[in-house]
């Protein structure tokens, strides 16, 4: 099983450059529509759940 | 064949020992012990407990008092039960998809060794009656005690403690809700929608200040949704932490907002399920019954 991350951002997803940096991996998007497929995909990767934070950005956590 | 009164006394209360470990094993929905080497354990360890439980008048009467040095060999034992059971389910419970929690394992552990005790008890007296009476007086003894432990081992349910109705799922932007009470915050539109189709909303309300605080023990909540989730199949996967069941508290007033995702979607069924959810021995605590309480 290994060692896994528990509450912390693994990934932020964002089409708002200026708002978000900072420790965990950022992946910008275009828009609205690209924003909820990738963070679709990345919740499946990485086993975590997406949150949104407003509907810029949007955070992948595991609990 | 001609049998000591002592022989009679011990054969008869190892029996009924027996047949009350026997009464007192019962496979339900916790599925555990299930398969035939499960029950074997837990058989075999009775049918000690009422060897000994049975042996011990007929030594005490005999006055070999080291003789009951033996029994505190035995506790040693059953303690040891208690840890076996814990460790086997508490390794168990990382493969479950919706958790037991430590709680509910603290209490299955527990109710094994209380039961071992029992059926020493049960063929204690059972013994001490075919000695000192006869022996149809010492089998109703033992019948009267295998009822007995039946019901002792009963304890309460939710329903009992508190009113369970159903609540109403709602979002509100990516918050989710069941009625009034905040549950979590759901980011993708995917998961929004099958959490409000697929789920089930419950209210939980405590009837006074004691189930308040059981209610609000995690240990109980993790118990409502792994029976919840055992009983009625979950809508989950691993890997899927947005589809978990959950619950939160009201901080207000107590009442605990609970999100079911159950297989089959019936909601009177799901109220029923909550109501009949042991309370745990470890989540009751009683402020009512403190002396000086203003």
């Amino acid at each position: 099983m290994g060692t896994t991350l528990e509450k912390k951002i693994l990934a932020v997803v964002s089409d708002r450059k200026e708002q978000v940096g900072g420790g965990a991996p950022v992946f910008y998007v275009a828009d609205a529509q690209e924003l909820e497929e990738r963070a679709f995909l990345l919740e499946k990767i990485l086993s975590g759940m997406a949150h949104q934070l407003d509907d810029h950005t949007m955070i992948i956590v595991r609990h | 064949m001609n049998l000591t009164p002592y022989t009679w006394a011990v054969i008869i209360g190892v029996m009924t020992g027996f047949f009350s470990r026997l009464r007192m094993l019962r496979t339900d929905y916790r599925q555990y012990p299930t398969y035939l080497h499960g029950q074997v354990i837990h058989l075999s360890l009775g049918f000690i407990a009422a060897g000994l439980g049975a042996v011990a008048v007929p030594a005490l009467l005999e006055k070999e008092y080291t003789a009951i040095t033996f029994l505190s060999l035995a506790a040693q034992q059953f303690r040891e039960v208690r840890n076996m059971e814990r460790e086997s389910l508490s390794k168990l419970d990382q493969m479950e998809l919706v958790k037991r929690g430590p709680s509910y394992i603290e209490g299955i552990a527990m109710a094994f060794e209380g039961r071992n005790y029992l059926v020493i008890l049960t063929a204690f007296l059972t013994s001490l009656t075919v000695v000192v009476g006869t022996w149809y007086l010492g089998i109703l003894v033992g019948l009267v005690a295998i009822v007995i432990t039946g019901v002792l081992q009963s304890g309460k349910n939710l329903g009992q403690i508190t009113e369970v109705r159903p609540g109403e799922l709602r979002m509100e932007e990516a918050g989710l809700y069941v009625d009034d009470i905040y549950l979590m915050n759901v980011g993708l539109k995917e998961n929004r929608q099958r959490i409000l189709d697929r789920g089930i909303g419950i209210i939980i309300e405590p009837k006074n200040v004691d189930s308040r605080i059981t209610l609000a023990n995690a240990g109980q909540r993790q118990a409502i949704l792994h029976d919840a989730s055992t009983i009625l199949g979950v809508y989950r996967d691993t890997g899927e932490p947005s589809l978990t069941p959950i619950s939160k508290r009201d901080l207000e007033d107590g009442r605990l907002g609970v999100l079911l995702l159950p297989e089959d979607r019936n909601e009177e069924r799901a109220i029923r399920v909550v109501q009949k959810v042991p309370v745990l021995e470890s989540a009751v605590r009683l402020p009512e019954e403190q002396p000086d309480r203003a």
